[in-house]
């Protein structure tokens, strides 16, 4: 089985591309940084990748709000193969300054299948300033492919805009449609740093949501950056255990389970 | 025609109840405004309005002259905030981009964009009161603030439309200066600067008589008057900033000079071999693997941001990030580092630059507020993890704070079969400059402070730095344009700007001519010399061959990178400036490099003696350490960490907080090829308080603790480099250079014993402060000389790093080295002096025995790789009781400790737990390992101290066989972290 191409944009101030592919490539993806402006003036294709990813970042500085700057420049030269990308069955994934791209590009949530309306502000966090922690992520949904087999997950936040806000009519049709792919909750590691659940204040405690077909996913929590073993902040602690118990240290942390998913979902 | 274009947020707002700190407000709201000078449709308009905002969460209006749709309330006071001509203002940048983008059109001319900020208050405040909210909210350097009432705000249908529109319309002109003057007038000139035709001056050159008389000569001897440019563009390159003059001219019996004596030889003596690039690039590199090098780099930027800490700062990390672009063909900034020295913010001591209470300085707290949120901006935007950075506090720092900003890079070895580090702009190169434009910014940039300032003017030596320009400048170079060889050599433009970067990089083709006009600009109007000079932020100077220029420009173009050639590189022996056809600077290469007259420096050294201090034996250890903990240099900076981005690019190894309780350690780790196993450590050192006593101890302690603290977090000492950042104060006292010359003495014998290399370093001499006080008296204000001494190493496997948290109940504690007493200077002199109102010194600062340490090191890194340590922390400042309530902290575990089993000679119990003497660790380990520990330190000073309990009691037996501390690991930790927790 060939491996499916994978297409990480960069360009205007994103920042994760490079670790982002690498995880997409560890995962036995083909993953390849494309500039923005080389998709806008054809030098490449989106219809040449089988998976999307807008990685974490700081696209236009945040001006206009995170992610907006960037949002509009997709949809002015891109929206055509977007939306094309979406009917190929394909699948599309926005961390963090990628999540509110795909917000304010209206691929998320998309309530009826309506790509392009904005339904979702991701507003400044609770106490308006960058926040950088692990946070523990649970998961309901069974409808993304993105979350196959995730029943939890221990990845770090790392964002100054991360609280979602619904209007309350928005926020009924997404539980009800089951869209929410995450939610923060005080599992292991918050009980180990002793931190509340949620980092930012966020609606319904909401840290991803997908859309109708499960196939859009975005997270404002950042998995590549919890793909090796020693990128968890406990683990000096656990190797302690490993080594006094006679185990092996793992080489892999929890988050690159997203991206085997993705691969795996066209193996 | 003028638009204005206002988005308010619908919603809760989290960060205007920030702002809700007076409790009168009762309501506020803000308003984003962007005023949009260009015709423009109504329709157009609307479409820009919904583009820039949220219909979730917020709500735009178009001109709009009502005051009553914005809440249902009618508010008491508006403030807006906007910034003064000529200041960057990134966000409004975004906005130009994003209409320019959506309606394909480009502004032209006058046509602008410019962002500003109303917020709407309710609340029963008088005029003082709301006054003194809105000087919390701007700082006059850069902004400009409006204040209306309700009633003002109807009468006059919000809040107006004026746009700061910078207004130059001189026609741009060279003039000559007549240096065949007195002696009087021609020290004025260094002074005070060039006179402009209106009689003003421009601003201090910083030449001294020597130097001017030097060029007078040289411009004889070319029978002819030197132009204004060349004056200027001597100036800085014959700077201290540029020459480091202090540090390069001979001093006393030392005729080669502090630095290559002193620093440069210490390095060529112990003949590293990983040392590849040192002290002839923007940063010095060493070998990280077969195929790449690390690069480092530390730099200060003090006096921008003692005025605008916020631009200062973020100026200086995105410079120094510029300083690893600038490396070689180009580095990747694969971490930040940073470190501030402050004067307590909570203290509200009133400072002004001017006399009669004018040109006041900002605060303390508002200094240490905007160099957080400076690097902050600065280093998340660039997408640059920043694990590492420390907290120092003095009141001497109320003058002028230190900030320090350093950056790693990583950079392949070999580029295309060329070695990376090497480069060389060729005869015939075009001179290219990259990335953002030159506006007024930064120009005289250490002397703006005297000009007066309206907000007509526009604002000329404040920067602010856009790193998201310099982010899209940074991925073109070093992820495409670097790998396809398109240029000889790259430099960064920082001090002195083009007239720096050209003529050094013109070196190495041995000439340059530039055409000036080509130069693009912000805004028309400046005179050819303030081009030239110009410290506008996030450029690059390049030299690209004639046969690569089109793929070079086109890829830049479609990164959206601005590129233009801006002159040749020749071997004419000349650097040459022509402007619209005629030269207006012709300087022999040879004399503005090297014709700088040497100055001979003279010191002088007075041995400090204080008074002996005997003070009496504290009863109550449970409250003295809970006290020492809640203290500016010992409290937790977490929420600075948790700010800070250390998890992207995915390097993180060792944290900046570490354990259970989140802990600020002294060490960090980053991995930064993933595709490796290699890990590199950094940390540091500084002791400015030690400089009470001696320079001499306080720079071996320096460095004695960066390598400590590397190796406590498992760096190989013997993979190990160093960085040197002298801050001094009032460098032309002989007796300061005195002490100066003792620090760099130092710094040679320490890095030799060690056998560390200096791979880089910088120096600021001047960091003193004059001015008034809040009476109107005058009062200077220096710093104490401090010296950081910069740690980085390159480990096998970042599996075997340690953190500082115990780990498991029952292990033993151990502490390795002698403790000695040795508390001059200290922390717990400090405070117990603070108790009584008095300042406690004493003499006996901590020294450093180097071969003794060094033995243990070694030991301790064979330690490390059989897995026998499972925490460590280095004992620095506030000695052993803070070391083991940072680790307990850390653990969330108790212990049990016997001050009788501390290896020493200390009669004191006090003493014991607070002595600062270096060279110690203090460990945990698993007890089965207890043979195989003790074997291996066998041979040098350890005491078994204690074990680990569960309990979650920290315990301490004095040596009259007593419990002299009993408290409860939740106490310690609360009061560790008291002292910002609102922060």
């Amino acid at each position: 089985m060939k491996k499916p191409k994978v297409l990480i944009f960069s360009g205007y101030g994103l920042n994760s591309e490079v670790e982002t592919k690498f995880a997409f490539d560890v995962a036995g993806g083909n993953a390849e940084i494309v500039h923005i402006n080389d998709l806008i003036s054809k030098k490449k294709k989106l219809s040449d990748y089988q998976i999307f990813a807008i990685p974490g970042g700081f696209a236009y500085g945040d001006d206009t709000g995170a992610g907006n700057g960037y949002a509009n420049r997709l949809r002015n030269h891109l929206w055509k193969d977007i939306t094309q990308f979406i009917k190929d069955g394909k699948l599309i994934i926005g961390i963090c300054n990628g999540f509110q791209v795909l917000v304010n590009l209206g691929l998320l949530p998309a309530l009826n299948l309506k790509y392009g309306e904005r339904e979702l502000g991701l507003m400044p966090n609770e106490i308006p300033r960058y926040t950088v922690r692990f946070v523990d992520l649970k998961t309901e949904n069974n409808i993304s492919p993105w979350l196959k087999d995730i029943k939890s997950l221990t990845i770090p936040v790392s964002n100054g805009e991360g609280k979602l806000y619904a209007t309350e009519k928005t926020l009924k049709q997404i539980k009800k449609n089951n869209l929410v792919a995450f939610r923060y909750y005080k599992g292991k590691m918050c009980e180990y740093l002793n931190l509340p659940a949620s980092p930012n204040g966020s609606i319904d405690d909401i840290a991803g949501v997908n859309d109708e077909t499960g196939r859009v996913l975005g997270l404002m929590p950042h998995p590549e950056r919890a793909m090796f073993f020693t990128q968890l902040p406990n683990w000096p602690y656990l190797k302690e255990e490993y080594l006094r118990t006679g185990k092996k240290l793992p080489e892999f942390g929890p988050g690159l389970q997203i991206f085997k998913n993705g691969v795996n979902y066209f193996k | 025609m003028i638009n204005r274009v206002e988005i308010f947020t619908t919603v809760f707002d989290s960060r205007a109840e920030l702002r809700k700190r007076n409790k009168k407000i009762k309501f506020i709201t803000l308003i984003d405004v962007y005023t949009i000078e260009k015709n423009l449709t109504q329709t157009e308009l609307e479409k820009i309005g919904s583009l820039v905002s949220n219909p979730v969460t917020q709500k735009y209006y178009v001109n709009k002259k009502d005051s009553k749709l914005f809440i249902n309330n009618k508010f008491d006071w508006a403030i807006e905030i906007g910034f003064l001509p000529g200041v960057t203002d990134n966000v409004s940048h975004t906005v130009k981009q994003i209409i320019e983008d959506q309606f394909n059109i480009k502004f032209l001319g006058n046509e602008g964009v410019y962002s500003s900020q109303v917020t709407l208050i309710s609340g029963k405040l008088n005029k003082d009161e709301i006054q003194k909210i809105a000087d919390s909210l701007y700082n006059p350097l850069i902004q400009h603030t409006y204040l209306k009432n309700y009633k003002q705000y109807v009468r006059d249908h919000g809040m107006g439309f004026a746009v700061p529109r910078i207004k130059l319309i001189k026609e741009p002109t060279v003039s000559k200066v007549d240096l065949k003057v007195t002696d009087d007038e021609l020290t004025k000139i260094g002074k005070s600067g060039i006179t402009n035709p209106d009689g003003s001056k421009r601003g201090p050159l910083a030449l001294d008589i020597d130097y001017l008389k030097t060029i007078r000569n040289y411009f004889k001897s070319k029978k002819r008057d030197p132009n204004d440019i060349e004056v200027e563009s001597l100036a800085q390159t014959w700077s201290e900033h540029c020459k480091h003059t202090i540090f390069a001219n001979p001093i006393d019996e030392v005729k080669d000079g502090l630095f290559k004596h002193y620093i440069k030889r210490a390095t060529k003596e112990i003949n590293k071999k990983f040392c590849v690039s040192v002290f002839n690039d923007n940063s010095g590199a060493i070998t990280f693997d077969k195929k790449y090098l690390i690069t480092h780099k530390v730099e200060t930027h003090n006096s921008p941001s003692a005025l605008d800490p916020f631009g200062g700062a973020v100026t200086g990390i995105v410079g120094v990030n510029r300083d690893t672009l600038g490396f070689g063909l180009g580095a990747r900034p694969v971490a930040n580092y940073y470190g501030f020295c402050l004067a307590d913010p909570r203290i509200d001591k009133k400072l002004y630059k001017g006399k009669g209470s004018t040109q006041p300085m900002l605060s303390s707290k508002r200094i240490m507020n905007g160099v957080i949120d400076g690097v902050n901006a600065g280093g998340n935007q660039s997408g640059i993890p920043t694990p590492q950075g420390f907290l120092n506090f003095d009141e001497r720092f109320r003058g002028k704070p230190l900030v320090f900003v350093g950056t790693i890079g990583l950079i392949p070895k070999k580029i295309g079969g060329k070695l990376s580090h090497v480069k060389k702009a060729q005869l015939g190169d075009y001179v290219v400059m990259l990335g953002g434009r030159v506006g007024k910014d930064g120009i005289h940039g250490a002397t703006f402070s005297s000009e007066a300032m309206d907000s007509g003017s526009p604002s000329t030596a404040v920067q602010i730095g856009d790193p998201i320009t310099q982010k899209k400048l940074s991925d073109a170079i070093v992820k495409e344009a670097r790998d396809m060889l398109l240029y000889n050599s790259i430099t960064d433009n920082g001090a002195g700007g083009l007239s720096c970067s050209v003529s050094e990089m013109a070196k190495e083709s041995g000439g340059v001519i530039v055409t000036l006009e080509k130069v693009p600009l912000k805004y028309p109007g400046l005179e050819p010399w303030e081009i030239w000079i110009s410290e506008s932020q996030e450029r690059m100077t390049l030299s690209v061959p004639k046969e690569k220029w089109n793929k070079f420009k086109s890829l830049m173009d479609s990164r959206e990178v601005e590129a233009t050639i801006i002159g040749k590189f020749t071997d004419s022996g000349k650097c040459l400036v022509s402007h619209n056809g005629k030269i207006i600077m012709d300087i022999d290469m040879d004399f503005l490099h090297d014709g700088l007259p040497t100055k001979f420096l003279t010191t002088t050294y007075n041995p400090i003696k204080h008074e002996e201090l005997n003070i009496p034996q504290e009863k109550n250890l449970n409250q003295t350490l809970l006290k020492i903990l809640s203290r500016l240099n010992i409290t937790s900076f977490s929420f600075i960490s948790q700010q800070y981005d250390y998890v992207v690019q995915a390097n993180s190894v060792l944290p900046p907080l570490q354990g259970r309780g989140r802990v600020n350690a002294e060490t960090s780790a980053i991995r930064p090829n993933l595709n490796s196993q290699k890990g590199v450590v950094m940390s540091q050192g500084l002791y400015p308080s030690y400089s009470d006593i001696d320079t001499y101890h306080m720079a071996a302690s320096s460095i004695d603790t960066a390598i400590r603290n590397a190796v406590a977090a498992g760096a190989d000492p013997n993979y190990l480099a160093i960085l040197d950042n002298f801050c001094w104060c009032s460098a032309d006292d002989p007796e300061r250079l005195g002490a100066l010359k003792r620090a760099a003495q130092a710094c040679y014998d320490y890095a030799v014993s060690y056998g560390t290399p200096f791979i880089s370093g910088k120096d600021s001499m001047f960091n003193d402060f004059n001015g008034y006080d809040e009476k109107g008296k005058p009062i200077s204000i220096s710093i104490p000389p401090t010296l950081l001494i910069s740690s980085i190493g390159v480990i096998k496997d970042i599996n075997k790093v340690v953190s500082l948290d115990l780990k498991k109940a029952n292990d033993l504690i151990y502490i390795l080295g002698e403790t000695k007493d040795e508390l001059g200077a200290s922390e717990y002199f400090a405070m117990q002096g603070e108790k009584v109102g008095k300042k406690y010194i004493g003499n006996k600062v901590p020294k450093v025995d180097a071969k003794k340490n060094k033995k243990l090191y070694d030991l301790f890194f064979k330690a490390v790789q059989s897995d026998l340590i499972s925490s460590s922390i280095s004992i620095g400042r506030g000695g052993i009781a803070v070391a083991l309530a940072k680790t307990t902290i850390g653990g969330k575990l108790g212990i049990q400790v016997d001050l009788k089993h501390i290896p020493g000679n200390v009669s004191r119990d006090d003493y014991i737990l607070y002595s600062e003497s270096q060279g110690r660790i203090l460990v945990s380990i698993d007890p089965k390992n207890k043979n195989k520990f003790e074997n291996n330190f066998k041979n040098v000073t350890y005491g078994l101290v204690g074990k680990v309990t569960k309990n979650q009691v920290f315990e301490v037996i004095g040596l009259e066989n007593k419990k002299i501390i009993n408290l409860k690991v939740d106490e310690i930790e609360k009061a560790y972290k008291s002292t910002f927790k609102d922060y």
